[in-house]
């Protein structure tokens, strides 16, 4: 297109050129416009669906029948979650732990809810590269990831890398003593 | 020329062929089922929307009168929510969900339960499986309401399929036609025609013998009551049909307001921009002394 | 690519160790930059510009919508609802698709109608014709399979019927039936399968296309006068002049295409196809999408089994004899009296057989479609011929030129090569 506005006639009014050259560039700017919206639907299409985003609904998980020292697994949204109820020795051992020398340091109180330091209720997936941590082993009463080695406390902080955080806690909430829902905070479903 | 003795020779066909198919098109007519009339849908055209209080009304009637027997799977509770829908608010959803026993499963013992809906959950059908459904209908399983909408038509025939095709007369609404005609059919049997046990006469379903019997009356649904007291719009069944027939296009089609507004705005983009290459490639055809097109006669020249 | 040499001049030194290595920028400036086009080319030779980029929409839209299809008997009517419902935009590539593979059809009539009447199929393209024909082949498996996937009533009665049209080749047909059902009957396996090589066909379009361009890049375009480039003067350089002229069209074209999307989504489909597959009821009027009614019509032309199937499969296979049938020595009907008449009754045979193919078959229709059919064939076997033996073609242009200002005027502008001293022109 360079080439013909470069051999538009001589002869021609400076004004012409002008104009030709707007009428290009409109052109060439509708041509661009047109392809960026035709490739939107193409990249929304790839997000969450409707029914994903709708199925993401709050689960309640019955405490009751888990016993001590026991990690129970949940999904929701299908994610893997540990719930785990710790021992009396665990939660000592976790309290005596210095934060300062964790690779990612968290207080023992952080990681649990206030008034339920038994429960501790975290996502399931190495913070790696996503593998599934294999609960009571490793030197740090937690979990030991078998893809890479990763190892994680009780409290599912990370104790050995190469896992960069530790375990994320999930939105939940208690609803009573034995009851938790999982993806509402305080009764505010989260996003 | 040329297009002359095309049409010439489609009219010479078309006149053989017309005469050829005289015989079985009107040997056909003697049992023919009438054509559904047509009726005015806020949502047929370019700028057609679908009329929320309609979508609710016929909602209504779905829930009251259609769901005991028709199932509806693949709507979800949420979608009655959703923009370009009934308007339902989310609350209202939530609520109407929960009035839902939701087959859910299994638990953590193995076992399927019931739980109240949730507005992510698709309407729990009337009956387990078809094969139930069948059992308890009389040997037919009810159509799923979903898709009926679209899945229901009639034949024009020519010409005028070619014009619903086209803007400005353009029709794809034949669907609910059918239906509003279907429940407003239900007529004796003309003399002489025997309807076997378990079917019922109805004049716009095709063979006229169909297994549902006539599912609604005058007066059968309440509708909302406007200031005067009276209900919004008659409580009839010609009124109770519309309504449900439009609740079933959204049902059937749940994106139609975005796709027609969205469609609305490629035309006119690809109309200007249709415009400017005209343009453009007039200025650079010009360099080489103007383009040739189909419109000019010399390329036609039928030496 | 090109018997036109290679015009290409790598100008950065990047440009041409490149160039030396893999000549492919070369390749695509003698294709489709500095590539001779005949000047007096009509918008009927916009249509390949269009084809192709109907394959791209087909063949991006789907592989979009693989990414939510569920090909399985139980899934995949639910799986293309879940699209049209839940998947952000879901409805409109799923309309895109279908509205889509009627476009393409529509295009590709032209496209094959415009090659009939300017003779295109005559030597030297025979080849670049045959490979036509192949892609139409290709795009008729295609959208046979893709028809199939929604798996409502009409797919599986669609999917029944052609399989048992192929049971009726002799000695391998029950083997191919049952290789293509992978089972008693049309089930599960079937769907599967077809999903598999519905994805897998528009590659091979595509590849064919490719070879399709190539032809024609080595035999050249031909032209409303059927009479090939002879100077400088008959061409114009492929970019810009039929470029910018292949972009006009094509947007043109997708308003139409955009309009079928937007206001008429279900017009060219079946309302039949919104019920999920019965194998215990056939719907009343089984007909296949409106492109092939034609073929459709010449299978129920006659009451045998395997006639029909030869002769529907003759219909389409006919189409590549046409260089070697036809004996005129002009190409195009603009200069053949006799034949052009012919041609257009031709085109309205096609229709009428494509309307028969929407009837029941019964009684008239029936005897219509035999007589459209058998002059279907005749018009290849005895029309072609013998027209070409007898017709006296009227005088043709000298060249190209003087078949778009008449003979001794002068134009403005050069043609070859691009941009070269442009005279003041006229238009514009």
């Amino acid at each position: 297109m360079a080439n013909t506005t470069a051999a538009a006639p001589a002869g021609a009014a400076p004004q012409e050129g002008t104009r030709r050259d707007f009428l290009f560039l409109a052109t060439g700017a509708g041509l661009a416009v047109g392809a960026g919206a035709v490739a939107w639907p193409f990249v929304a299409s790839m997000a969450p669906d409707a029914a994903t985003i709708a199925a993401g609904a709050p689960l309640e998980v019955d405490l009751s029948p888990i016993t001590d020292g026991q990690i129970v697994n949940v999904f929701w949204r299908g994610k893997l979650i540990f719930v785990r109820k710790l021992t009396e020795k665990e939660i000592t051992d976790m309290k005596a732990v210095p934060v300062g020398q964790l690779i990612d340091p968290a207080a023992a109180d952080t990681r649990v809810k206030k008034g339920h330091e038994q429960w501790l209720v975290v996502y399931g997936n190495c913070t790696h590269l996503g593998c599934v941590p294999i609960g009571h082993s490793g030197n740090f009463e937690g979990w030991s990831c078998p893809c890479h080695g990763s190892q994680f406390d009780a409290l599912g902080r990370v104790r050995r890398g190469p896992a960069p955080i530790n375990l994320p806690i999930p939105p939940y909430a208690f609803q009573s003593d034995t009851k938790i829902r999982i993806g509402e905070e305080g009764g505010k479903a989260a996003a | 020329m040329t297009i002359r003795t095309l049409l010439a020779a489609t009219l010479v066909a078309a006149s053989l062929g017309g005469a050829l198919m005289g015989a079985p098109a009107s040997a056909e007519d003697a049992h023919a089922t009438p054509q559904p009339p047509r009726q005015k849908w806020s949502y047929a055209g370019v700028f057609g929307s679908f009329d929320q209080g309609q979508l609710q009304r016929g909602f209504q009637v779905y829930k009251e009168v259609c769901s005991a027997c028709h199932s509806m799977k693949l709507v979800a509770f949420r979608n009655l929510a959703e923009a370009g829908g009934p308007g339902y608010s989310a609350a209202q959803v939530k609520a109407l969900a929960a009035t839902y026993q939701v087959k859910d499963g299994p638990n953590d013992s193995g076992e399927m339960f019931e739980r109240p809906g949730r507005p992510a959950d698709r309407f729990p059908p009337p009956f387990p499986n078809d094969q139930a459904a069948a059992a308890a209908n009389g040997g037919k399983a009810p159509p799923d309401f979903s898709v009926l909408a679209k899945a229901r038509t009639y034949e024009r025939g020519f010409p005028w399929f070619v014009l619903d095709a086209l803007p400005f007369t353009g029709y794809s609404e034949q669907g609910v036609d059918y239906i509003h005609a279907l429940l407003t059919g239900y007529e004796e049997p003309p003399q002489g025609t025997e309807v076997p046990d378990g079917g019922h006469y109805n004049k716009y379903y095709p063979g006229h013998i169909i297994a549902m019997p006539n599912p609604i009356s005058d007066g059968q649904v309440s509708y909302p009551k406007g200031d005067d007291g009276q209900p919004v719009v008659p409580e009839t069944v010609d009124q109770y049909s519309k309504d449900v027939a439009a609740f079933m296009a959204w049902a059937a089609e749940p994106h139609m307001m975005a796709r027609k507004a969205l469609g609305l705005r490629v035309i006119l983009f690809l109309i200007v921009l249709a415009g400017l290459l005209y343009y453009v490639k007039k200025r650079v055809w010009a360099d080489v002394g103007g383009e040739t097109h189909g419109l000019q006669p010399e390329l036609h020249k039928t030496f | 690519m090109s018997a036109h040499g290679n015009t290409y001049v790598p100008r950065s030194r990047l440009a041409k160790w490149f160039e030396s290595r893999l000549p492919i920028v070369g390749l695509v400036h003698s294709s489709f930059v500095a590539f001779p086009v005949p000047r007096n080319l009509t918008y009927f030779w916009t249509f390949g510009a269009i084809l192709i980029a109907f394959l791209g929409i087909q063949i991006i839209t789907g592989v979009w919508l693989a990414m939510h299809y569920e090909p399985s008997a139980k899934g995949a009517f639910d799986s293309v609802e879940h699209i049209m419902r839940d998947v952000n935009y879901g409805w409109l590539l799923r309309y895109a698709h279908a509205n889509g593979a009627s476009m393409f059809f529509v295009a590709v009539y032209v496209h094959i109608f415009r090659n009939l009447y300017y003779g295109s199929y005559k030597a030297p393209r025979e080849v670049l014709y045959i490979l036509g024909v192949v892609i139409y082949l290709l795009m008729m498996a295609t959208a046979f399979l893709g028809y199939t996937l929604p798996w409502g009533q009409m797919s599986y009665w669609g999917a029944t019927v052609i399989t048992n049209i192929l049971a009726a080749i002799p000695v391998v047909g029950d083997t191919i039936q049952s290789l293509l059902w992978g089972g008693y009957s049309v089930g599960n396996p079937t769907v599967n399968r077809f999903f598999s090589l519905h994805f897998l066909l528009p590659w091979m379009i595509a590849g064919v296309v490719v070879l399709h361009v190539w032809a024609l890049h080595v035999t050249g375009q031909n032209n409303p006068t059927g009479i090939p480039i002879k100077s400088s003067k008959d061409a114009v350089p492929f970019t810009p002049y039929a470029t910018i002229k292949d972009v006009f069209a094509v947007v043109v074209f997708m308003i139409l295409f955009a309009w079928f999307i937007f206001y008429q989504p279900n017009y060219l489909g079946h309302a039949d196809n919104y019920v999920p597959a019965n194998p215990a009821v056939t719907p009343a009027h089984i007909v296949p999408e409106w492109y092939f009614l034609p073929f459709y019509a010449i299978l129920r032309a006659v009451p045998s089994k395997l006639g029909g199937v030869i002769l529907m499969f003759s219909a389409v296979l006919i189409l590549a004899l046409a260089p070697w049938l036809d004996t005129s020595r002009v190409r195009s009907c603009n200069y053949r009296p006799i034949y052009r008449q012919f041609f257009w009754v031709f085109v309205a045979v096609c229709v009428i057989l494509g309307w028969l193919g929407a009837k029941p078959p019964e009684g008239g229709y029936v005897i219509a479609s035999q007589i459209c059919t058998a002059y279907y064939f005749a018009h290849f076997l005895v029309v072609m011929p013998l027209v070409g033996l007898f017709e006296t073609p009227t005088p043709l242009p000298g060249s190209i030129l003087e078949s778009v200002t008449g003979p001794g005027k002068q134009v403005g502008g050069s043609g070859m090569p691009a941009g070269a001293a442009a005279a003041p022109t006229t238009k514009g």
